[in-house]
């Protein structure tokens, strides 16, 4: 292990150790830490020039009570949610076939499809931008959820397509062989040979589109510009527009917008890490 | 291609000997149909069909104008796009930092202690969080009246400075707030990485009298070449992806100088300063063969990678 590990050093580099580990953490998470502080303080610590110092009365139920009853914030969460769980069903499902279909398959093209959804995947989103939303617009789509899921499942097709190609190549092809060998149907193999066993990837890759698509911002202010169907990133403008200046509630907003993800994560962990590495690092 | 095979047989009985006898020909394509055909629609064709608009005067709702190569020269001209470019360049440059940085943490957070779990989740915690999130902390954070950052620059008696404010700092303080969630991110794919290092190789070198940087540089960074390239791979294309912050904190300003060209593109296409979609068009073509130059090196790493594998 490098470095050496803790256990085996000197004690008072333990105890620096120790005492660092905190320290560092609290100036890592410093911008965050004074926005959790701010969510709680009363309007008028900011009017009164109080910004950092003890809020002089914990309004915390007061400040995420007004987010979630007074402003247009629980309306944008939802839209969120309906962009983002269709697009992980969607960018999922598609994905596992086309990840199938490169990883077990040796055909000629093989190499170049799948070079074709890696690049895609890399491109900036503002040579898409123009046509995407033109395709949107005469879909008679702008300014719906189904717009901009569809395109969200088109574009995270191909990361999730590289990331289930290299699982599915790891998996023991033996097993693809054995089932053929007993007259297997290939769409059969599919579902129950490969499917079940790229459970893991596929944990992997919901978490991970969840958190891509929840944060979202670009396609959101594209392809969407009213309340009934902006997700919670481009709402925030709004949102602090209408609340300009109050410190508070605009922290408090912030923090609930980023709190989905976030859950997620601490939830999900391990697969949000195994998605990460593109499941190249183990 | 693809879309010779497009409709889905759901029930193939009608030409099943057919269908039997290709089967393992035609089963790829299948699975493929539905996703290659989205992936064309949604992703391939605009590519092309921006690189055409980018020859047509367009304002997005009337008849289109072919104009030639006259916005390129127009760009030519143009010292916005410069100043994009520049501040393109600065991105690509100093968002790199968040590789060492991240081994760095990663180093520092690799350690069997209690509550070390926990540590390195919330180390990791600003990359989960929405770049427009970022965006909005650290515009707080930055404020020149009651901004953290000049409460702690003013007890050294410095500042007060409007970081996002002044046309010299604007670029470098958005970076900055770019590296915290970037730098997370190279830490959590080195940390795995880390995991995956030879112990015996550690061993062998610790007999062979390296220790600390020496240890670091020829032992472990060579182990980690995997972490290290997709860590290269994500931050390059973060950085030349920076739209996010830069709409939320400054809008491009002051005086446009915060843009990039991914930002430049939208506010010339799509913003209250106008729907001139084949000048934004062109911007964004001059971004994707800036970024085709990474793509064809990333891919043809893949491509070396794939041919050892088998």
């Amino acid at each position: 292990m490098f470095p050496t590990p803790i256990a085996k050093t000197s004690r008072s580099w333990q105890v620096t150790y120790q005492t660092l580990l905190p320290i560092a953490l609290v100036l890592w998470l410093l911008p965050l830490i004074a926005v959790a502080v701010f969510s709680v303080k009363p309007a008028g610590d900011f009017s009164n020039g109080n910004y950092w110092g003890l809020p002089t009365s914990f309004d915390f139920a007061a400040n995420y009570g007004r987010v979630f009853f007074d402003s247009d914030m629980p309306r944008y969460l939802l839209n969120s949610v309906f962009i983002t769980v269709p697009t992980v069903i969607g960018a999922v499902a598609l994905s596992s076939m086309t990840g199938f279909a490169l990883g077990i398959y040796r055909f000629r093209m093989n190499l170049l499809v799948f070079f074709m959804f890696v690049a895609g995947n890399f491109v900036p989103f503002q040579i898409l931008m123009v046509p995407v939303r033109d395709l949107t617009l005469n879909l008679g789509l702008y300014n719906t959820k189904t717009g901009l899921v569809l395109f969200h499942i088109a574009f995270q097709t191909g990361f999730c397509t590289l990331f289930m190609r290299n699982f599915i190549r790891a998996l023991p092809y033996e097993l693809i062989e054995a089932a053929r060998v007993e007259g297997v149907a290939e769409w059969r193999i599919y579902w129950f040979v490969v499917l079940p066993l790229m459970k893991p990837a596929i944990a992997a890759l919901a978490v991970l589109i969840f958190t891509f698509i929840w944060n979202d911002y670009f396609w959101a202010i594209v392809l969407t510009q009213g309340i009934e169907s902006q997700p919670v990133t481009a709402g925030i403008t709004s949102f602090n527009a209408q609340y300009r200046a109050a410190y508070n509630l605009m922290s408090a907003g912030s923090i609930v917008a980023a709190l989905p993800p976030v859950a997620m994560f601490f939830a999900m962990q391990k697969h949000f890490i195994a998605g990460l590495t593109l499941g190249a690092v183990k | 291609m693809a879309d010779t095979s497009l409709p889905l047989p759901q029930n193939p009985t009608p030409r099943r000997s057919w269908y039997k006898r290709n089967e393992i020909a035609v089963t790829p394509w299948l699975f493929l149909a539905p996703g290659v055909v989205f992936f064309a629609f949604y992703v391939v064709f605009p590519i092309f069909q921006s690189i055409n608009i980018s020859f047509y005067q367009w304002d997005g709702l009337g008849k289109a104008q072919f104009i030639g190569l006259s916005n390129y020269e127009e760009l030519y001209w143009d010292d916005a796009f410069y100043v994009s470019l520049r501040n393109n360049v600065i991105w690509l440059v100093l968002y790199l930092l968040a590789i060492p940085a991240g081994l760095f943490i990663a180093l520092f957070l690799n350690q069997t202690v209690t509550g070390i779990r926990l540590y390195k989740s919330l180390f990791f915690f600003p990359f989960v969080i929405s770049q427009v999130v970022v965006g909005l902390v650290f515009t707080w954070f930055y404020d020149p009246t009651f901004g953290l950052l000049n409460q702690i620059i003013g007890v050294f008696g410095l500042g007060p400075i409007n970081v996002l404010g002044d046309e010299r700092y604007v670029t470098y303080g958005i970076i900055a707030a770019g590296l915290w969630p970037q730098t997370a991110y190279c830490m959590i794919l080195y940390l795995t990485g880390l995991n995956a290092v030879d112990p015996e190789q550690i061993e062998a070198g610790r007999l062979d009298g390296a220790r600390g940087w020496k240890m670091l540089w020829f032992i472990i960074v060579p182990q980690l070449k995997p972490a290290t390239f997709i860590a290269f791979v994500v931050t390059i294309i973060g950085a030349l992806r920076s739209f996010d912050l830069i709409s939320i904190m400054t809008n491009g300003g002051p005086f446009g100088e915060s843009r990039v060209l991914s930002f430049y593109m939208f506010e010339v296409a799509l913003s209250e300063y106008g729907l001139r979609m084949g000048y934004g068009a062109a911007i964004a073509v001059i971004l994707f063969l800036i970024m085709l130059l990474f793509i064809g090196y990333f891919l043809w790493s893949m491509y070396q990678d794939d041919k050892a594998a088998r």
